[in-house]
C-alpha cells in the first residue's frame, strides 16, 4: 500500500475574486487547476501543486495564493514532517530521493556575516556617477615574462585572457537541462553585458555558434566535444565537479532527451544522458595536465581553460594542483549552488560552504606564490551585488551566478526541475512549456538584473574609496566579520568587526 | 499606421487576452467588480488547435470589405487607420460579420449591432490592453512595412 503523504503546500483560491477565466487550469502543467461546470467554479487540487506561482503569478484578479499546509505530524524537533515524508516516500517507491535546485537547509550563511567597510574622513569615497569606476576585468594567466625580440621589442607573452565587463558570469546549465529558450536568453544577455554564459555538458547548439561569448564545458559525459564545439568556444570548462552534487555524475532522463538535445550531446534520442562520476581518464593532477593541454593543443593555445570543482574539504590543495596543471582560471562551486537534479542526501550533505573554500584556496595561492597563474571564479549561492563584493574581496576574480539568472527568467524556486514540468519554461523540452519563455522578454530580465548589481557594486567600491575592481580583489581588510567564532574568521581570514586595522 | 499583430510562435493560448479586452470595454477599475459573474464579450479571440494557439482581432485592413459592405455606413476607415463602427447608425444587418475574412467582427451583446477591435482608441485604456498585459509579449502593437 502507498502511504498518503499530505500536500506541503496548500492552493488557496478567493472566490470572491476568482472570475472563472481557467487561466491557472492552462498554465498549470501538473494539472492542479479545473473547472467545475456543475458549481461554475474553479477547484484545485493541492496534492498536484509544486508551488511554482505561475497560476499566482497570471491570475488576472489575484484570486490565488499558495501557503504551507498546516496539516502536520505530531510535533517532533527530531523528526519533523519533510523527515517523516521522506521516509515514507522511499518506503514506498524503495528509490533515491531526487531534488533540484540548491541546498535549502538552515548551514550557516558566512555572507551574511560578512561586512562591508566604507571610508570615513581620512580616505575619500567616490561618486560612481561622477568619477571613473572600473568594473571591467580580465580572466587568465597573468604570470607574463618579459622577453624581446631580436630588435629589442617586447614579446607578448601573456596567456590568453577573457575580457568581463563585469565581474559576473553565467555559470554552466545544459541544454537539455534548461530549454533552448533559457539558452537564448543566457547569451544574448551575456552578449549584451560583455561577459560570458557557459553551455554546461550539453553541447552548444547550432544556432548559438553566432555568440562570441559561449564557455564550453568539457565535462565527463564528453557530450557534444567536437572540433567545432571547441572552436566556437570563448574559452573552455573542464568540469570536474558541481557544488551541489560533489563526487558524483549527472543524469539527464531520457525524456529530456528531444530530437534537438540529442543532436546537440550527440546521444541517441530518448537515451539517459549519463555522465560518470569521475573523468575516466583523470586520477591525477598530471592527467588533469593531459587534457588541459590537450585541449589547448586542440584550440591553438588561443583560448583559456577553466577547471571547476565543487568545493570540498581539501579545496585548498585541490586548487594548488589545478594552478600547476596549466589551467588558466579555476572556478570553485559551493555546496549551496543549483542543480537540475540531484539525490537530495549529496545535495544536502556533502561539500562546504563556497565563502571558506574561496578564502582558503585565495591563501593558499598566495602563500605557494602561485595565484598569478591562475583566475578564480566563485560560484555556488551568489544571492546579490553583496555577495558579489564580499567574494572579490575574499579572493575570487569574479562570481558565477546560476540560481540567481534563473529567478530574473521567472524561477520561482519550487525545486522541482527533475520533473521536466517546468511551467515557466525553463527546466523543460516540452514545446508548450518551452514557448513559456520568450527570450525578448528573459535576456532583458537578466540585462536588467546584472546591469542593476553593476550600478550597486560601483556604489559599493565607492563606499570603500577603491575606483577599480581589481583593487578589491583579495583586499580582505574591506571585511570583517560579524558573529563569527576565531576559528571562522581565522579561514576566512578576516578581523572581527570593531577591530582595527 | 500601427496595428495589433500576434506571434504564434509565443502565443501561449492563456486566453488572458479575452478577459482583458472585455474589462477594458468596460471601462471599470477593477476586474473582479467588471468581470465576476458574468459572461464575457471580448472582440480579440484566442483560437486553440492542439498545441497552436493565435490570438484573432482586427486587422485594420487597407480596404477593409466590412466597411464596403456596410449598409448603413456605421463602419469607416478614419485618417488614423482605425475601423471604426457606429453604433448609432448600425442597423444590426451583422453583414460585416458575414463578410469579415478573420471573423474579426461580431454581433454585440445586446444584439442591435455589430462591434469590433478599436485599438482600445473608445475607451479608457489608451492603447490596446491586450497588448499590455500578454504575458509572453505575442501580442504585439507595432509600425509594419
Amino acid at each position: 500500500m502507498e502511504m498518503y503523504i499530505s500536500p506541503e503546500y496548500e492552493v488557496v483560491r478567493d472566490h470572491d475574486r476568482c472570475i472563472a477565466c481557467r487561466v491557472c487550469e492552462r498554465q498549470c502543467a501538473n494539472g492542479v487547476h479545473t473547472f467545475d461546470a456543475d458549481s461554475g467554479r474553479m477547484v484545485a487540487d493541492s496534492a498536484k501543486c509544486v508551488n511554482c506561482h505561475r497560476c499566482v503569478c497570471l491570475c488576472p484578479t489575484h484570486a490565488l495564493k499558495i501557503v504551507k499546509s498546516e496539516d502536520t505530524y505530531k510535533h517532533n524537533a527530531n523528526w519533523d514532517n519533510r523527515t517523516i515524508n521522506e521516509i515514507y516516500k522511499q518506503a514506498n517507491s524503495g528509490g533515491v530521493l531526487l531534488s533540484s535546485m540548491g541546498n535549502p537547509n538552515p548551514y550557516p550563511i558566512f555572507w551574511d556575516k560578512l561586512l562591508i567597510n566604507a571610508s570615513q574622513v581620512t580616505n575619500p569615497s567616490i561618486d560612481p556617477l561622477r568619477e571613473p569606476m572600473e568594473t571591467r576585468l580580465w580572466l587568465g594567466k597573468r604570470s607574463a615574462k618579459v622577453e624581446r625580440d631580436a630588435r629589442g621589442k617586447l614579446k607578448n607573452t601573456l596567456a590568453p585572457q577573457l575580457r568581463l565587463e563585469v565581474p559576473i558570469l553565467f555559470s554552466a546549465m545544459s541544454y537539455g537541462s534548461i530549454s533552448y529558450n533559457a539558452h537564448e536568453s543566457l547569451a544574448r544577455a551575456a552578449e549584451e553585458l560583455g561577459t560570458y554564459y557557459n553551455t554546461g555538458e550539453g553541447g552548444l547548439h547550432r544556432d548559438f555558434y553566432r555568440f562570441p561569448n559561449t564557455i564550453v564545458q568539457v565535462a565527463s559525459g564528453r557530450f557534444g566535444v567536437f572540433k567545432d564545439y571547441l572552436e566556437h568556444a570563448a574559452a573552455i570548462e573542464i568540469k570536474m565537479g558541481q557544488g551541489a552534487k560533489p563526487g558524483i555524475g549527472g543524469h539527464l532522463p531520457g525524456a529530456k532527451i528531444t530530437e534537438d538535445v540529442a543532436e546537440t550531446r550527440m546521444i541517441p534520442q530518448g537515451s539517459d544522458a549519463i555522465s560518470p562520476a569521475p573523468h575516466h581518464d583523470i586520477y591525477s593532477i598530471e592527467d588533469l595536465r593531459q587534457l588541459v593541454c590537450s585541449l589547448k593543443e586542440a584550440t591553438d593555445y588561443k583560448k583559456p581553460v577553466i577547471v571547476k570543482v565543487a568545493a570540498v574539504h581539501n579545496a585548498a590543495a585541490i586548487a594548488s594542483g589545478i594552478a600547476r596543471s596549466g589551467a588558466d582560471i579555476i572556478a570553485i562551486d559551493g555546496f549551496r549552488g543549483g542543480t537540475g537534479a540531484a539525490p537530495t542526501r549529496i545535495r544536502d550533505n556533502v561539500g562546504i560552504p563556497i565563502e571558506l573554500a574561496l578564502a582558503q584556496v585565495d591563501q593558499r595561492l598566495r602563500e605557494e606564490g602561485i595565484r598569478d597563474e591562475v583566475s578564480i571564479i566563485a560560484g555556488g549561492s551568489i544571492r546579490s551585488s553583496a555577495d558579489v563584493v564580499k567574494a572579490i574581496a575574499l579572493g575570487a576574480d569574479a562570481c558565477y551566478i546560476g540560481t540567481a539568472a534563473l529567478l530574473a527568467l521567472g524561477c520561482h524556486l519550487c525545486r522541482s526541475c527533475q520533473s521536466g514540468l517546468c511551467n515557466w519554461g525553463i527546466a523543460t523540452q516540452r514545446p508548450d512549456l518551452v514557448k513559456r519563455l520568450n527570450p525578448d522578454i528573459g535576456y532583458k530580465r537578466l540585462v536588467n538584473l546584472v546591469t542593476a548589481w553593476k550600478h550597486e557594486i560601483e556604489e559599493m567600491m565607492g563606499g570603500m574609496g577603491i575606483n577599480s575592481i581589481e583593487a578589491l580583489r583579495g583586499n580582505r581588510l574591506m571585511l570583517r566579520g560579524i558573529g563569527l567564532n576565531d576559528r571562522e574568521l581565522g579561514l576566512l581570514g578576516v578581523r572581527y568587526a570593531g577591530e582595527n586595522m | 499606421m500601427k496595428r495589433i499583430y500576434v506571434n504564434e510562435k509565443w502565443c501561449l493560448g492563456c486566453h488572458l487576452c479575452e478577459y482583458e479586452c472585455a474589462f477594458a470595454a468596460t471601462g471599470l477599475d477593477d476586474m473582479v467588480k467588471a468581470l465576476k459573474g458574468r459572461p464575457i464579450h471580448p472582440k480579440i479571440r484566442v483560437e486553440d488547435a492542439g498545441e497552436v494557439h493565435f490570438a484573432v482581432n482586427c486587422r485594420q485592413c487597407k480596404d477593409p470589405v466590412c466597411v464596403r459592405r456596410c449598409i448603413s455606413g456605421a463602419l469607416t476607415k478614419g485618417e488614423d487607420g482605425v475601423v471604426r463602427i457606429d453604433r448609432e447608425k448600425c442597423v444590426g444587418c451583422l453583414t460585416c460579420v458575414l463578410v469579415c475574412p478573420y471573423g474579426a467582427v461580431m454581433p454585440a451583446p445586446d444584439g442591435h449591432a455589430a462591434m469590433k477591435c478599436q485599438l482600445c482608441t473608445d475607451n479608457v485604456c489608451g492603447e490596446p490592453n491586450c497588448v499590455r498585459h500578454c504575458p509572453n509579449q505575442a501580442i504585439v502593437f507595432e509600425e509594419r512595412a
